[in-house]
Formats: C-alpha cells, sequence, structure tokens
C-alpha cells in the first residue's frame, strides 16, 4: 500500500512537470518546462524504464546477459527502417519491431541460454558486439553505418511533431516507464516471478522441485527483449533518430551499470540507476562548466567533466562499499 | 594429551546444518577412524578442520585452537590432508605434484614416498591426470607424507580401489602412520579395523560413538547398530 | 597467391595482438574466475606509453627508441595490473560478480580518463622507418611490423611456457588454475599468486597496447576495449588457463577474420567469428584445451 501511494505521487509529480516553470540550478540551463529539459527528462526516463526492463533478467532471474542493448537498438532502429522504407506508420512500425525483437530475442536466447554463468555473459556480449558491428559496417547501405538514421520525420505522428510538442514526447516517456515498472512489478509477483527469483537464488534446487528452469529464463530473457524493444521505439522520437551508440557494447554494459547503479533486484532501484544515469551523462558536462570545478586544475577538471569518468568512478566506490546501490544507502554498508 | 580436541563443532554447507555441535578427541600417535554412513558429516569434518568449510566451535590441534586460520596456515602447523576423490592436478606430472607440496624449510622425505609407493618413482614425468585410481591415490598420500606432518587427515583412501590396490594402500598406511597421529575418514570396515586403534562414529551430524576400534569390527550387534554394516 | 600470403602475415600480425591481450585474460580468468573487463584499459595505457616514448625521446635513434618504448609500456602495464589487483579487486574477495562488476566500472572509468588527459582523437605514432617498409615473400609485400608483431608475440609466448614450466610460481599458477582450495590444503598462499597473475597479464596487455599502437598506426584511448571483445572469444576458443590453447585459439580467430572479411565480404569477419565463439561453447565448453567457463 505504501509502495502505491509512493508511486502514484512520483509519477504525479513527473506528470505535471511540463507545467511548473521553475529551475533546477546548476543542473538544468532552463526551467524545467522548457523543450530542452524536458527532453533531457524524457531521455532519462525511457533509460529508467530500459533499466527495470533489464533488472527482470539481471536483477530478478540473475542471468548476467551482457547484450541488453540489442533489443533495444533493434527497437530504435527497426522502427525507424521500417517507417522510412515499409512506409508504416509510427505505431504500426513499433509493434512490428517489437515483434521482430521477440522473434530475435527467441532465437539468440535459445543458444545463449545453454550456456550459464560468465559463458553466458560473453556469448550475449558476442552477439550485442556482432549487431553492432553489423550496423557499423552497413553492409546493406541503409543503417546509416557511423553518422546513423534521422528519423523518418513524415511517419512521425503530428501528436510529437517539432519542438513544441516536445512536452508530449516526455509524457509518452513517462507513460512507457510507468508502463514498462507495473508489467515488471506484475511478471515479478506473479508465480513465474517467483521461479525466476528462485533461478536466481538457487537454480539445482529448482531442478529438483521438478521444474525445468530453460523455459522461464527464456520467458524472462523475453519479456525483458520486448520491453526494451519497446523502449527502444521510444527513444527513436526523443533524440529524434537512430544513433549507433545504442548498439555498442559500452552502452550494454551502461544498462549494467544502470541497474546496479540503482540497486538490482527492485526494480524501482533500477529505474533510479537509469534515471540518475540519463540525467548525469547528459548534463555533467553543464555540471562541470560551473565554477567550482572549472578552477580545478586541469587534470582534476578534464575527468571530472568526462561523465564516464564520474559514473565510472562513482561505480566502482559503490560496487566496493555500498553493494546494494543508491536505493540501500543507508541500509547497507560493505565493510571492506 | 589428545592430539586433537573438537568441541562444540557446528557446521552448514548451504542452507543443511550438517555437524551439530560434534565433540571428540584424537589420541595422539595412532590412527582413530571417522566412521558413520554416507552423508553423516564426515569429509565436512576433515573440511572444517582444514579451514576449508566456516565452522563454529573450537578445533584445537596439539593445543593450539585452528578454528578461523586460514587454510594455507592450517598446513603449515604440519597438517597433511588427503581429499576424498584424492584432488591430484591433472595437467602436472607426479614429480610436480610433490615438489608443489614440499613446504619451505622442512624436511621432504622423498627416500619414504618412494620406498613406500615405488610404482611413483617410476612415473616421475607422467602427468598425474593420465595415472590410473591408484595411483592417484597414491600421490595424493605421498602429498601429505612428504613433510614430516604431525598429524594426518585422510578421506576414504581405498575408495573405489581394486582389492589388490587397497592392500597395497593400507600397507603403505601402516608404515607411514607409524610415528603420526592420524583420523582416518572410511567406510570399508576392514580397512579402518586393520588400521586403527580408536573409532568415533557420526551419525545425523552428531557423535554417538567414541572408544575402541576393536569392538565394533568384532560384535555385529555394535557394528549394525551404528554402521549399518554386517561384520564378515 | 601473393595475396594469400598478404592476408595470411596481416592475420598473424593480429593474432600477436590478440595473444598478448587474450593470454593474461586467460590467466586471470583461470586463477581467480574474474572476468577483467578493464584489461583493454591496460592494452591502452601500454599504447600511450610507447606513443610517448616515440613522441618525445628524440636523442635516441628510432630503433632502439621503439624497444624502449615496448620495455616502458610493459612496465607501466605491470604497475596498472598491480595497483588494480592489491587496491581494488582484492577487497572483493569470493564475489565473483562484484567483481566483474568493479572492473566495468573501471574500464569505463579508465577509458575516460585517457580521454580527458590525451583526447579521444587517436594520436599517431612515430615509427621506425623500417616497420613501414614491405619485404617481398613469395611475392607479395608484406609489411614489416605484421612481422615484427608476430615475432614478439612469439617471443612472450614461449617466455610465458618457460615461466609457467620451470618457475615454482608458474607451478603454483597451474595448479592454482585447476584447483586453488587443494593448493592452500598443501600449504600455499594462492592470493599471492593472483597480484603476480594479474602484473603478468598487465604487462602483456601493455606489450600488446604498444604493438596495437603500430597495427593501428596510432592509440586512442578505445584502442583497448575494442579489442576487448575479440580476445574474451579468443580465451574462450583456447580454453581458460591455457597459455597454449590462447595461442592456437588467437591465430584461429585472427585468421578467420581477416580471410572473411577480405574474400567473402567486409564487415562479416567479425560476425563469423562470434558465431565460431556460439559454436565452440555450444559444443565444446572447455574449449581447445582448457578448463570449462562454468
Amino acid at each position: 500500500m505504501k509502495r502505491l501511494v509512493i508511486f502514484l505521487v512520483v509519477a504525479g509529480l513527473l506528470a505535471v512537470t511540463p507545467f511548473v516553470p521553475l529551475g533546477i540550478p546548476v543542473l538544468f540551463t532552463n526551467a524545467v518546462n522548457s523543450p530542452g529539459t524536458l527532453q533531457v527528462l524524457a531521455s532519462a526516463l525511457v533509460l529508467a524504464a530500459l533499466a527495470v526492463s533489464y533488472d527482470i533478467i539481471f536483477g530478478i532471474t540473475g542471468l548476467l546477459s551482457f547484450g541488453h542493448a540489442l533489443p533495444f537498438a533493434l527497437g530504435v532502429y527497426g522502427t525507424n527502417l521500417l517507417m522510412i522504407h515499409a512506409g508504416l506508420t509510427y505505431p504500426v512500425a513499433a509493434v512490428v519491431s517489437l515483434l521482430a525483437g521477440l522473434a530475435v530475442a527467441v532465437v539468440l536466447g535459445s543458444v545463449a541460454l545453454r550456456t550459464s554463468g560468465v559463458a553466458f555473459a560473453m556469448v550475449t556480449l558476442a552477439f550485442a558486439e556482432a549487431f553492432s558491428l553489423l550496423v557499423l559496417t552497413d553492409p546493406i547501405r541503409k543503417l546509416g553505418g557511423e553518422e546513423g538514421l534521422p528519423v523518418a520525420s513524415e511517419q512521425v505522428p503530428d501528436l510529437f511533431r517539432g519542438v513544441v510538442n516536445t512536452r508530449n514526447i516526455y509524457w509518452l516517456a513517462l507513460a512507457l516507464a510507468v508502463f514498462t515498472y507495473l508489467v515488471a512489478r506484475r511478471v515479478v509477483t506473479s508465480r513465474a516471478g517467483r521461479v525466476f527469483e528462485a533461478i536466481r537464488e538457487n537454480e539445482p534446487r529448482v531442478e529438483m522441485m521438478g521444474l525445468r528452469p530453460f523455459p522461464f529464463k527464456l520467458a524472462s530473457y523475453l519479456i525483458a527483449s520486448g520491453l526494451a524493444a519497446l523502449c527502444g521505439s521510444v527513444y527513436l522520437l526523443v533524440v529524434r533518430g537512430a544513433n549507433v551508440g545504442t548498439t555498442t557494447p559500452d552502452f550494454t554494459l551502461a544498462i549494467l551499470v544502470m541497474v546496479v547503479l540503482g540497486g538490482a533486484g527492485k526494480l524501482w532501484g533500477a529505474a533510479i540507476g537509469g534515471f540518475v544515469y540519463g540525467i548525469l551523462t547528459l548534463r555533467l558536462s553543464a555540471v562541470a562548466t560551473s565554477d567550482a570545478i572549472d578552477s580545478l586544475p586541469n587534470w582534476l577538471s578534464g575527468p571530472l567533466s568526462e561523465p564516464l569518468f564520474v559514473l565510472g568512478t562513482l561505480f566502482v566506490v559503490l560496487v566496493l562499499y555500498v553493494p546494494g546501490g543508491l536505493s540501500a544507502i543507508g541500509s547497507g554498508l560493505r565493510r571492506t | 594429551m589428545s592430539a586433537v580436541d573438537i568441541t562444540g563443532l557446528n557446521v552448514w554447507r548451504g542452507e543443511a546444518h550438517v555437524l551439530h555441535g560434534v565433540e571428540f578427541n584424537v589420541p595422539e600417535n595412532g590412527v582413530t577412524a571417522l566412521l558413520g554412513r554416507n552423508g553423516v558429516g564426515k569429509t565436512t569434518t576433515l573440511l572444517a578442520m582444514m579451514g576449508l568449510l566456516p565452522a563454529t566451535g573450537s578445533i584445537e590441534v596439539g593445543g593450539e585452537e585452528l578454528l578461523g586460520t586460514p587454510t594455507h596456515l592450517v598446513a603449515r602447523r604440519g597438517i597433511g590432508y588427503v581429499p576424498e576423490d584424492r584432488e591430484v592436478f591433472a595437467g602436472l606430472t607426479v614429480a610436480e605434484n610433490l615438489r608443489l607440496a614440499e613446504r619451505p624449510d622442512e624436511e621432504h622425505r622423498y627416500d619414504l614416498v618412494y620406498q613406500l609407493f615405488p610404482d611413483l618413482q617410476a612415473r616421475t614425468e607422467q602427468a598425474a591426470g593420465t595415472l590410473s585410481g591408484g595411483q592417484q591415490q597414491m600421490v595424493a598420500l605421498a602429498r601429505a607424507l612428504l613433510n614430516p606432518n604431525r598429524l594426518l587427515l585422510i578421506d576414504e583412501p581405498t575408495k573405489g580401489l581394486a582389492p589388490i590396490v587397497i592392500e597395497h594402500v593400507v600397507e603403505a598406511l601402516v608404515h607411514a602412520t607409524s610415528n603420526a597421529t592420524v583420523l582416518l575418514v572410511e567406510q570399508n570396515l576392514w580397512v579402518a579395523a586393520h588400521l586403527a586403534r580408536s573409532a568415533i562414529v557420526l551419525d545425523h551430524g552428531e557423535v554417538v560413538y567414541a572408544g575402541d576400534m576393536e569392538p565394533l569390527a568384532t560384535d555385529p550387534a555394535l557394528a549394525g547398530k551404528y554402521l549399518g554394516v554386517e561384520v564378515r | 597467391m601473393s595475396s594469400f600470403v598478404l592476408y595470411t602475415a596481416t592475420g598473424l600480425g593480429l593474432a600477436g595482438l590478440y595473444f598478448l591481450l587474450a593470454s593474461g585474460l586467460s590467466l586471470i580468468f583461470g586463477l581467480m574466475n574474474v572476468l577483467n573487463l578493464a584489461h583493454g584499459a591496460f592494452f591502452a595505457v601500454g599504447g600511450y606509453a610507447a606513443w610517448w616514448v616515440m613522441d618525445s625521446i628524440d636523442a635516441v635513434p628510432s630503433g632502439p627508441r621503439f624497444l624502449i618504448a615496448v620495455v616502458a609500456a610493459a612496465a607501466v602495464g605491470i604497475v596498472s595490473g598491480v595497483l588494480v589487483e592489491r587496491g581494488l579487486i582484492r577487497r572483493l574477495y569470493g564475489h565473483h560478480v562484484d567483481q566483474i562488476l568493479l572492473t566495468i566500472g573501471l574500464g569505463i572509468a579508465a577509458v575516460a580518463l585517457m580521454g580527458a588527459w590525451f583526447s579521444y582523437d587517436p594520436r599517431l605514432l612515430t615509427q621506425p622507418d623500417w616497420f613501414i617498409r614491405t619485404t617481398n615473400i613469395a611475392g607479395a609485400n608484406v609489411p614489416n611490423s605484421r612481422l615484427l608483431i608476430f615475432g614478439v608475440a612469439v617471443l612472450f609466448l614461449v617466455g610465458l611456457l618457460l615461466f609457467l614450466a620451470r618457475t615454482r610460481h608458474g607451478l603454483i599458477i597451474r595448479a592454482g588454475v585447476e584447483n586453488p582450495s587443494m593448493v592452500r590444503a598443501l600449504g600455499i598462499d594462492v592470493s599471492r599468486s593472483f597480484t603476480l597473475v594479474f602484473a603478468v597479464g598487465g604487462m602483456l596487455a601493455g606489450v600488446g597496447g604498444a604493438l596495437g599502437a603500430v597495427y593501428f598506426n596510432g592509440v586512442s584511448p578505445s584502442l583497448g576495449t575494442s579489442q576487448l571483445i575479440f580476445a574474451f572469444i579468443v580465451v574462450v576458443i583456447g580454453g581458460l588457463g591455457s597459455v597454449t590453447g590462447t595461442a592456437v585459439a588467437a591465430v584461429l580467430v585472427s585468421l578467420t577474420q581477416i580471410y572473411v572479411n577480405n574474400y567473402l565480404a567486409t564487415g562479416m569477419g567479425s560476425v563469423s567469428v562470434v558465431v565460431l565463439l556460439a559454436l565452440v561453447l555450444l559444443v565444446r565448453p572447455q574449449g581447445l584445451m582448457g578448463k570449462a567457463l562454468a
């Protein structure tokens, strides 16, 4: 009950943000309801949703996958390509790319889940890397290669077209985050969800109970991939294009970082992690040009204005001293 | 004075509480058999003594408390360990397996080892993984006998071996254990009876018998009650 | 025929790089069960050390200068490895997933740090003339640098094998890869070998970075991470903890990549290597010669 209240309050606050003409100093240059800031927030919300989807496989089911960028990128690129080359409208393209993403996930998941542990991590990483290279080298000359593809402007619904409608994109991102979170919660509290957690805790015990882990692992993988593909479709609108950066191993590892940053296994922890990661990576350079950091000697201010340096270091500190991530600060500090 | 004093030993493996406050003494100089049916906690006891499993309680060897000591320091106190399943290093040669066992600043009794196990001397450059089960057992025993250990923990040395090999191993053990304290886990009652003077029987993680070996070996009623075996 | 020779030589050069990067990874994972995703940073750091030497030490002619560059790269690699193991990895002893996570964060931070200090743009490496020239082998003009890289890698392969076979430290590492508990039960503190293995791995990666700067004509912060995925594939195919396996797998992977890229379709080389990985994992999880991953 308490959780529901908190959820409604947070969702409500986020929903009215586009009407709030206040600013958050240092973090944002303009008021919170300005298009620029709303776009950053929308981006962070999509990443929050993506992190929640990854929490299903990693935090709940305990599968260390290094390939979660793949379904996300399929959502981004797939939706865009279907709009550009097949002339589909945005909603239809999103649904079709979701189905395609699920189909790919079934094939790759069935292969990868034949292994476990570190082998599984490596196979998923290899698949993600292969896809990334495929997009980069672009053998069919339609994927945009290093420069990526701008969003198919004709098919973008009027509702989301133009800077003035950034707030609608923001609300779409919020809706995605809420939807993903609710689906994830539904999954986790279901009977299948209990099996997922049992697999994470003690897989041999699950077998002894007479269940085969494989179908459950695959189901977890599919649900997460499907949600990720949806996130990709929305992300396409938020950043107005398909960018090869979403396919790289760096990004797939970043998703893991997001979840661990916020705290794995709780869903809301992952959401926080994804959101914070999104804000940090986009806004850190602005914070860095602030006087406080600028006054430091070059060899310090340089790295501190690199979002990834701050994040990586923060991550290392967290792993060493706060194993539960941001969501657990206050409860468990590890003595090393 | 006992060589080993165990009090209140509790060990968990995962969620299973395997040893429930086990208490026993091992007299100095001689072989004590640790007996019991499969799964009662015999191997667990040895693992706890070696520091390979976390435990609570007290494990005193020669008056010194061992509990909580890291495994490599336990070994350096003069304790040799022969695990169930031998655990020889398959990719290393026989000679390398033995060389690894050499502890610094201690006597390395290659003469004794090669006298007990001439087969090994003939195969020093052979990869341990290609040895027969019996030969691997000899390597495992040789590793524990190389340094002058005051306590030997030996876990089922005759498991899975052919009768003629068992005889050889038992012979070697009789020689080797003449001036050491040995705690011997054995399922084979004949071997245990042949080697051990005292016996401790575990059941469901507790000590149910501690005393001389002989009555267990000769009295069918006792053997049946504690070990569930028939005495031949 | 001459193009085949050229491709093979290029492939062998690449194999040298893969071997240097993968052998350290293989030992670290084989002995410690740590998946060191920061290993690419050791590679890049070595590359930068080499670049700095070649760029700054004008007094020495470029041939010997490169030798100094390689030594510098090795030294920097050793120091990095030791610092990482003693300062960070050791604190999470026994928590394997956390150790992997730590290396992920470290790798990300290290690349960003180098980007901040040295910029993300590739720095061109001043190379001795001989590297850029070619030698005629069976009608093909093979760049000398490729031959050099392969040669250096072979040297390190031999050195590593000798170290493992002939020294006590090497013996402990070989046994530890198989069964660390039993090594402890023999009275040996295996954790000391952990630092050693990270030092060796760091050294090999550092040297790899110096040579990588030659192969790719420059060094950038992400030099290591882009090669790391291939190094992992080599480790898995070769088998954990097996140096010979890594060497064989390095050649297998690099030649597959180069041949497919040149004889079939550009860009498909990497994909084919990934397929190779999947096949090996499904059919023979322990790789060619090592212990199984899970």
